[in-house]
């Protein structure tokens, strides 16, 4: 992938992820949230994880985010009204995440792994859906279905959270 | 050339607009989603290990996303549970607004 391609994803989904937080309306940090998703995808193909950017199209830009805007649209939130904004906290929790980004990039700097370009892939791949297919069921075949007993113990709750309690 | 670095600074600068969306926002929808963005910046650098880590076999070490396999199948659920929390809520608040919930407030 050429690198003009990098840069064009990488702000894409930098720039609407900026626009999640930004957005005073929730509807349009949700579609916001699904070009910023689309654009990490690509960066995940670039990678040559296309099954790992496949599943991130179809269960978070699909599943998940019709979640999102069925319940933005189930509750009837509409954009916030301005509220008195405590600017001292705000202030606080923005100085915090800039340290923060500060820190991991001064990190990546003295990362002298960090500069090296994608070693070439020697053999001709064998598909890699194939491959992770392969590792999940052999090597982590146990891990593999305490997901699967998770996600049903997470319906089981959704169903139980989300019933209407007799009165 | 794009090198590890590039890829690691993107997932850098993405968790950090999530780690502040959940810090500044004070709407628990726009929380939820803030946290899905800090997940999928460290799903993004952990893919980039798997690409710039080729084995002896000339193939990219796969455990890294069979990991952001589980991870994606976790948030998944963790969003669906979230938002059945936020439903259960409102029901009772009439809310999504953090600064209106303050029973366990001192």
């Amino acid at each position: 992938m050429s690198s003009f391609l990098f840069w064009i994803f990488a702000a894409l989904t930098l720039i609407f992820g900026a626009a999640v937080v930004l957005n005073p309306n929730p509807v349009a940090s949700a579609l916001s949230l699904v070009v910023s998703f689309l654009g990490l995808s690509a960066l995940f193909m670039s990678l040559d994880a296309f099954f790992i950017g496949i599943i991130q199209v179809l269960v978070y830009a699909g599943a998940v985010m019709v979640l999102f805007l069925f319940i933005i649209m189930l509750l009837d939130l509409r954009a916030e009204e301005r509220r008195r904004i405590n600017w001292l906290a705000a202030a606080g929790g923005f100085g915090v995440a800039v340290i923060l980004l500060v820190q991991i990039c001064f990190v990546i700097g003295r990362f002298q792994v960090a500069r090296q370009i994608p070693p070439p892939i020697t053999r001709a791949t064998s598909g890699d859906v194939w491959n992770i297919g392969q590792l999940l069921f052999m090597n982590y075949n146990l891990p593999f279905q305490v997901i699967g007993v998770l996600v049903l113990v997470a319906t089981v709750g959704v169903v139980l959270l989300s019933r209407r309690q007799p009165r | 050339m794009i090198t590890l670095g590039n890829y690691l600074a993107v997932s850098a600068i993405l968790f950090t607009i999530g780690f502040a969306g959940v810090m500044l926002r004070r709407n628990l929808i726009v929380i939820l989603m803030s946290l899905e963005l800090m997940l999928n910046a460290g799903n993004l650098s952990l893919v980039a290990f798997s690409r710039f880590r080729v084995g002896v076999n000339g193939l990219p070490d796969y455990n890294a996303q069979v990991f952001v396999f589980f991870v994606i199948t976790v948030a998944a659920a963790e969003v669906a549970v979230g938002l059945a929390l936020l439903v259960a809520l409102y029901r009772a608040r009439q809310t999504a607004h953090v600064e209106d919930i303050r029973n366990l407030k001192f």
